[in-house]
């Protein structure tokens, strides 16, 4: 039996995947690497002294900055009630839960302009209620919660299910009330899928752009995030100095997926 | 574990709270905002010729993007589930690396290739500022998708029945058409749902490699940003609704496509 | 001693219990025996206070703990999964109970090193579960049950996830760990070879009564009725009655009483030799037979022989 299926091995498994990698290979290195390849290579074209002059300018960093500060703000924010909520959708029973489950995914599938206006709706000048926080650090805090809210939640609720029921009954048994039970059994199990969540979140709130157009209304050196500066540089014809900004962006973008590939592992080394 | 019940009451009085004053509240308010002036007037908004000409754009650039991505995700997916090389990580890497990139950057990365005084900046048609800048920067953005959807799928599945099928004499394409293709058909639909709804939800990108040229190169998000900074903002409120009726409408597949998705 | 009275328990339309009530002794190593769906894990876990029942009463060392919380009970419990806290170390795990408890430190390390020792896991302190076998886990579960002394200790099918051999061997183990500690304990099984390996008293269980409740000796000598008696040992039935197959006689000349019969099968199973007959009405039973006596009767198959039952048969089939 297993002759035969060695025998065949070569034919119908092998191929396919290295079609599928031929293909995968190139049309990757056309469509992503490519473009990206262009903005690292030519952030540099003006040389180095561009390149640090154009990433150290007061602007520049100031934009960084900010959007480092309100990115990590709203990515806590959202690790703290991510989890809350996941807990909710799956320990809780109401009338409406799973409408409110499926709603939970309206920031993924939502235009991130739409987004934007969505909540300038509420908190902007035309709010029913008087509540006007357009154009403050405030707004673009509210944007990236908004964007990310779905993160921590998807990440932890798996995780929840899963969970094996009666290590917290082992924990009852043993004399815990419900909020060391919380503590130290169920909440140790969930760091994992917390803070994959939360990294997501972060890398997606720190490149957020069309949520922040409308709300924030770019000021520099205070609500502009570094996004929209990259924009104004484009806008205002200096593709290399957008692509020195787009660098350190990046980087920081790619720091915190690598981060979640080694959280993943850490996390997943007490698995049976 | 039973959590005390006024426990209970509070942590979903907190978490619907949240829910409610960040999405629903706001999205509720939209829907009443737009069609406040009667349902004609919402649809004279959208039935304008800019506003149709946006939107059969933002339709011609999904239908062009999503299948290539489709067709570029499943075999991607059958490379990393039933391949064998070094590197699945790298490749992974690269395949997340448009959720991880800023969309202005990636229209950025479009202008330093194809725009002028680009590496392929003397191509005899024009790209960026063009209909093909709006296409390429769609599908960098909505590459995972499919990919992400399906591996999971077909390394579950495993490739048993394949060589069932080989054993019965079925040759690679018959074994991947009859055999392999529908035991991912919902990964793929879930896969294609998702993208359908990044492509159409684009703006960051877009807003970077495009004219804005009203009637040509104005994507339906784009038009939203438009009206809204002419001020008319029944306009901008007209065509967001449109496009959150698609996200709902993306939601519904997304919750009715997920449980068939464990099945083969 | 532990009392239940009268205890109910349903699942929606399923009755799980159906007005139980069991009275365990101090110190003693009780068995819950019944098929899958008798209730016996629903009447542990009321017990244990991990569930409440709808009706009843129960009642720990005389006072009534109906409803008192799982965790104020005072009660070791260990699960057939282990539920180990995989994200603790074995010596965290252990010591997980008396943490809580705010025991002094000196005292912890004390403790969680002596019942390594007892329970043969010495040295693993600083193990995590995942690195440990079933049969290590469930002995690591044990330690961490016993580390609050707790005064009752509930097993629900402790051994189910285990292999055969370490079955075997941990059950054994259980029973001298009892014998040194001397701890109420009930124990929840299917398997009627472990209860009666290392019960005090077994309590037999179906469809949510107790059907009897004796030791295991009484229980396979005297069954109170059919499914007791074919629960725990081998039954032929023979016109009316539920008989051992040791207590069949095979004789080769009629006596009073006896009956028709032809050897069918003659199984040898080493000392024990299992005969398969056929009486008259085409009934097919099996009698056991020692070898001698098989080789003294010198049975082989087609032989015309006589059956007779050397046992006042208890129980009317």
């Amino acid at each position: 039996m297993s002759t035969l299926a060695l025998n065949l091995r070569g034919r119908p498994a092998g191929r396919p995947g290295a079609l599928g990698l031929g293909v995968s290979t190139l049309w990757l290195s056309l469509i992503v690497l490519l473009p990206l390849a262009a903005v690292v290579a030519r952030s540099t074209e003006g040389g180095l002294d561009a390149f640090w002059s154009a990433v150290s300018s007061r602007q520049a960093v100031s934009a960084l900055r900010f959007t480092l500060l309100v990115s990590l703000a709203a990515t806590v924010v959202n690790a703290v009630t991510g989890t809350l909520i996941a807990w909710v959708l799956v320990r809780d029973q109401f009338r409406g839960k799973r409408i409110v489950g499926a709603l939970i995914d309206l920031p993924f599938a939502l235009p991130t302009i739409v987004a934007g206006l969505t909540l300038l709706a509420l908190y902007g000048p035309t709010s029913p209620v008087g509540i006007d926080v357009a154009f403050t650090q405030f707004a673009v805090l509210l944007a990236l919660l908004f964007v990310t809210l779905p993160f921590v939640i998807r990440a932890v609720q798996p995780v929840l299910i899963e969970l094996d029921r009666e290590m917290e009954e082992a924990a009852l048994s043993l004399g815990a009330n419900a909020r060391t039970v919380f503590l130290r059994v169920i909440l140790p199990n969930l760091v994992p899928a917390i803070l994959s969540g939360a990294a997501l979140a972060f890398a997606r709130a720190v490149g957020e752009f069309g949520s922040i157009v409308l709300i924030s209304g770019n000021i520099p050196f205070e609500t502009q995030v570094a996004s929209m500066f990259i924009f104004k540089q484009i806008e205002s014809d200096n593709p290399i100095g957008a692509a020195a900004i787009s660098v350190v962006l990046m980087l920081l973008s790619l720091l915190v997926l690598v981060g979640i590939r080694g959280l993943g592992r850490w996390g997943a080394r007490h698995d049976r | 574990m039973t959590v005390d019940r006024r426990w209970r009451i509070a942590l979903r009085a907190i978490g619907l709270t949240y829910l409610a004053l960040l999405l629903l509240i706001p999205i509720g308010l939209v829907f009443y905002r737009t069609f406040e002036h009667g349902v004609m007037a919402v649809y004279d908004s959208v039935t304008t010729p800019a506003a149709i000409s946006a939107f059969s754009l933002t339709l011609t650039v999904t239908a062009i993007a999503v299948p290539l991505n489709t067709v570029f995700g499943v075999l991607c997916a059958l490379a990393l589930a039933r391949g064998r090389f070094r590197g699945k990580g790298v490749l992974n890497a690269i395949i997340d690396l448009p959720f991880a990139i800023s969309p202005v950057v990636v229209g950025l990365a479009l202008i330093l290739v194809f725009g002028r005084g680009g590496w392929l900046g003397d191509l005899p048609f024009q790209v960026i500022f063009s209909v093909p800048g709006i296409v390429l920067a769609t599908i960098f953005i909505s590459v995972p998708f499919v990919v992400r959807e399906v591996t999971p799928v077909l390394a579950e599945v495993g490739d048993e029945q394949e060589q069932a099928a080989a054993t019965l004499g079925a040759n690679r394409w018959q074994a991947f058409w009859r055999i392999t293709l529908p035991s991912i058909r919902w990964g793929v639909a879930y896969g294609v749902v998702l993208s359908v709804a990044r492509c159409i939800g684009e703006f960051g990108a877009v807003s970077v490699v495009s004219g804005k040229i009203s009637g040509d190169t104005e994507t339906l998000t784009l038009l939203v940003e438009k009206r809204f900074q002419n001020f008319d903002l029944a306009g901008a409120y007209a065509a967001s609704a449109l496009l959150a009726l698609i996200a709902l409408a993306t939601l519904l597949a997304m919750t009715t496509i997920n449980p068939r998705r464990d099945d083969a | 001693m532990i009392a239940v009275r009268d205890v109910t328990k349903s699942f929606g339309d399923f009755v799980a219990l159906d007005g139980v009530s069991l009275e365990i002794p101090d110190g003693s190593l009780t068995a819950l025996l019944g098929p899958s769906g008798s209730g016996k894990s629903t009447l542990l876990r009321i017990i244990a206070g991990l569930e409440q029942p709808d009706t009843g009463s129960v009642e720990i060392h005389g006072a009534d703990a109906t409803n008192v919380p799982a965790q104020r009970r005072g009660i070791g419990f260990v699960f057939q999964h282990y539920a180990a806290f995989k994200h603790m170390t074995v010596r965290e795990n252990v010591a997980f109970g008396m943490k809580i408890r705010k025991q002094p430190k000196e005292r912890i390390r004390e403790r969680v090193d002596e019942l390594l020792g007892v329970v043969g896991l010495a040295g693993y302190h600083e193990r995590y579960p995942s690195q440990l076998s079933g049969g290590q886990r469930q002995r690591m579960a044990l330690a961490r049950a016993l580390a609050v002394e707790p005064k009752v200790l509930l097993l629900d099918e402790p051994f189910g996830a285990l292999d055969a051999k370490v079955r075997a061997e941990l059950r054994e183990w259980l029973r001298r760990l009892h014998d040194e500690v001397h701890v109420t304990t009930v124990l929840v099984t299917h398997d009627q070879e472990e209860a009666m390996a290392i019960s005090d008293h077994i309590a037999v269980m179906d469809h949510g009564s107790i059907e009897q409740v004796g030791g295991p000796r009484e229980l396979y000598d005297q069954p109170a009725n059919g499914f007791v008696m074919r629960f725990l040992g081998p039954v032929s039935r023979v016109g009316d009655a539920l008989v051992r197959p040791h207590d069949i006689a095979i004789l080769l000349d009629p006596e009073d009483g006896a009956r028709r019969a032809v050897v069918a099968r003659v199984v040898h199973l080493g000392f024990e030799v299992r005969v398969e007959l056929e009486l008259e009405g085409g009934e097919r039973i099996f009698a056991q037979v020692t070898r001698n006596e098989a080789d003294s009767l010198e049975l082989v198959e087609g032989a015309a022989v006589w059956v007779r039952t050397t046992h006042e048969p208890a129980v009317p089939a």
